[in-house]
């Protein structure tokens, strides 16, 4: 499996060459390229992570070697699903170099094998940690996004255009295709804490036990319904919202990694190394 | 042997006074295709009018007589003495005329570089010549070559992306900020030619309604009637900018018609959706300060024009790229052009022959073990001797033949009919 392991974050990293090089060359070819690369590089790391759940009966998010390669797979996963829906190639130039980046710090950190636990076996952790993942994965994309809004809105402005302006979209498409990643984001994220309750009352016996990482995935879960709701209702849309998605995307990483560092909380040993 | 002539005068090197009196018109072109029958040494004829050019390209056997014969004949028929535009006009032969033609075509040489009118106005041109019948094998070749020439050019290089008109230019912009312009909705504040023009091209963007808001109500109902769109009064604009999308503003107003103020109290009621101002009018009609506005853009005309400026710059070095593939395709078609001579047809044919008749005589020698070697020399004389009987009656025709009438259809059907161009093709 290791072997594997490292083919997929090879493959990452040439589709991320490729995507950086065709940022600067906007040559077709390369783009198409890099998407195939990219495909076998998903399929190859998703069958390495469906041996690992038939080995464990369970999602392998064991240590943050495992969680990292899940952030990973659904990054990679999610890109693939965006290309297909809002045909944004040069987002490519964003969303892959990061999921290269999350594989390598996995594939830095030791990876020790741990033995199972029973309760890990419940179909709502399942769903909890796919959406969860799957979720914050859109929201990244959607931090791509606001970034490439904010350069071509600052080209239009500004009346200069730099090296962005022809290389990137209209910003109607980037806004629109924003908004979109951060709807799925929401709706996911809402599954993955709805499930989470549930299975912390089948574990535990109470569904909330104001643990740090149950607080700060609330912060989240508000601030991303603050931006919807504003949407709907006055019209958050264009340089506003892309700034507050970025500003969601890193309330998101301290909640995923921050919290498990430098705070305590029952998911603990999936930061572990 | 004949040569390429080309005669002509363009923007550069006439005024357009001089063009508008040399331009000739539909009809015109007809009666000197006709005319060019009455012209001997003239064996082939394309003529290119635009309003930008005249182009007279020929095929002649004698090239100073024929350039004389287009200078005369122009006088003639438009009335004006040859010392008049003599100056004006230039003349390219042979290697330079199809350099020139391709130049043209593929829009190097005209006044915005990279437009893409005049291909399809030669291409009209050469339709007018070939239903007179007065292009040949020459005109024709070099036209098929200068179509295919200029269509990748168009396609490889970027010489005619962008915008180099202000409406245009503005139309791109739209498109940056919008994705399509499809249901757009556009306020026109004022009138004036480039707005219209603006206008206009939103329209053939499939934009959706029109507003026009005007200083005297009745000339905004013509507008609006033209637009197929609605009039509404200046002190209006508040209201329509709550629906509005694009704003154009052509106004001879001395002041500013809208202010920051104005935009930032409809934003909300917009949902802060996007709105794009073209400020086209000097001095301007839209607050500059407006652009701070978020999700509000405004360009004024100096802010185009620096675009158009860009997209210039950006043309001329695809232009470099072009003339590198005009470079080859010159060399190509001289390539053609002089296999077009007697003796490199005669010596091509007779190459030919010899092959096949070597070829076929190993053949046969080979399943012969029992020849001597006196048999197989007489086999190879009776060959030789085949060929040079069969060759000699198209030799002499060919060579006779270049004395009077078109030799060059003969030797183009010659090269045709024994296949000799294999490897000279395209």
């Amino acid at each position: 499996m290791e072997r594997v392991f490292i083919g997929v974050t090879f493959l990452y990293l040439l589709s991320s060459a490729g995507y950086l090089s065709y940022l600067f060359l906007q040559k077709n070819a390369l783009q198409q390229i890099s998407a195939a690369i990219l495909v076998t590089a998903f399929l190859g790391h998703t069958a390495a992570i469906g041996y690992n759940f038939f080995l464990a009966g369970h999602i392998p998010v064991r240590d943050l070697h495992e969680a990292l390669s899940m952030v990973a797979w659904t990054l990679s996963g999610s890109y693939i699903l965006s290309l297909n829906r809002f045909n944004l190639k040069i987002l490519g130039a964003f969303a892959v170099p990061l999921t290269s980046l999350t594989m390598i710090a996995s594939a830095l950190l030791p990876h020790a094998s741990i033995e199972t636990q029973t309760n890990f076996r419940s179909i709502w952790l399942v769903f909890h940690i796919l959406a969860v993942f799957i979720g914050e994965a859109a929201f990244a994309l959607a931090c791509g996004i606001g970034i490439l809004y904010l350069f071509q809105e600052k080209a239009i402005k500004t009346k200069r255009r730099s090296f962005f302006y022809r290389r990137l979209p209209s910003l109607e498409l980037l806004d629109a295709s924003g908004y979109t990643c951060i709807v799925a984001g929401f709706t996911l994220m809402t599954i993955g804490l709805a499930t989470g309750f549930v299975y912390a009352k089948l574990v535990w016996g109470k569904f909330l036990s104001w643990d740090p990482k149950e607080i700060w995935s609330a912060i989240t879960w508000l601030i991303y319904a603050a931006l919807i709701h504003e949407r709907l209702t006055v019209g958050w849309r264009g340089r506003k919202a892309a700034i507050l998605a970025i500003i969601g995307f890193c309330v998101v990483i301290f909640t995923f990694l921050g919290v498990n560092l430098f705070l305590k909380g029952h998911h603990g040993a999936f930061t572990r190394w | 042997m004949i040569d390429i002539v080309l005669l002509g005068l363009n923007h550069k090197t006439a005024p357009v006074a001089l063009r508008e009196c040399l331009a000739f018109s539909g009809d015109q072109v007809e009666t000197a295709l006709n005319d060019f029958r009455k012209y001997p040494h003239l064996s082939e004829m394309v003529l290119i009018s635009t309003c930008n050019r005249v182009e007279i390209l020929m095929a002649a056997s004698d090239r100073s007589l024929a350039i004389q014969s287009a200078k005369e004949y122009i006088s003639e028929i438009k009335g004006i003495p040859v010392s008049e535009f003599e100056n004006a006009l230039y003349t390219h032969v042979g290697e330079d005329a199809v350099r020139h033609v391709f130049r043209v075509a593929s829009s190097l040489d005209s006044m915005v570089v990279g437009e893409p009118q005049i291909l399809g106005q030669m291409k009209d041109a050469y339709l007018a010549a070939t239903q007179k019948k007065t292009s040949g094998v020459i005109l024709n070749r070099l036209l098929h070559k200068t179509f295919f020439i200029a269509k990748r050019v168009r396609t490889e290089t970027g010489i005619g992306d962008h915008a180099v008109s202000i409406s245009y230019a503005a139309i791109e912009l739209g498109r940056k900020i919008f994705g399509s312009l499809e249901g757009k909705k556009v306020l026109l504040i004022g009138a004036g030619e480039m707005a219209e023009l603006a206008v206009e091209h939103l329209i053939r963007n499939r934009s959706g309604d029109v507003f026009v808001a005007n200083r005297t109500f009745e000339r905004g109902m013509e507008l609006a009637k033209r637009f197929k769109g609605r009039a509404a009064r200046l002190e209006e604009i508040s209201d329509c900018l709550k629906e509005v999308d694009i704003v154009i503003s052509s106004t001879g107003a001395p002041g500013y018609i809208l202010n920051r103020d104005q935009v930032k109290s409809v934003m909300r009621a917009r949902k802060n959706r996007p709105v794009f101002f073209i400020d086209i009018a000097v001095p301007r009609d839209i607050d500059p300060e407006i652009n701070r506005i978020g999700n509000a853009y405004v360009y004024d005309i100096d802010d185009l024009k620096n675009v158009i400026d860009e997209n210039i710059e950006d043309r001329n070095r695809e232009a470099v790229k072009a003339e590198r593939m005009l470079d080859e395709a010159v060399i190509q078609f001289r390539k053609w052009f002089e296999s077009l001579g007697v003796v490199p047809t005669i010596v091509a044919l007779r190459t030919k022959m010899e092959q096949i008749a070597e070829f076929e005589v190993q053949k046969t020698l080979q399943s012969l073990k029992h020849l001597s070697e006196d048999d197989r020399q007489a086999l190879q004389r009776m060959t030789q001797a085949m060929v040079n009987k069969i060759l000699h009656d198209p030799t002499t025709y060919l060579k006779r033949n270049g004395c009077y009438g078109d030799k060059s259809t003969h030797i183009d059907i010659t090269r045709k009919l024994f296949n000799l161009d294999e490897d000279t093709q395209n």
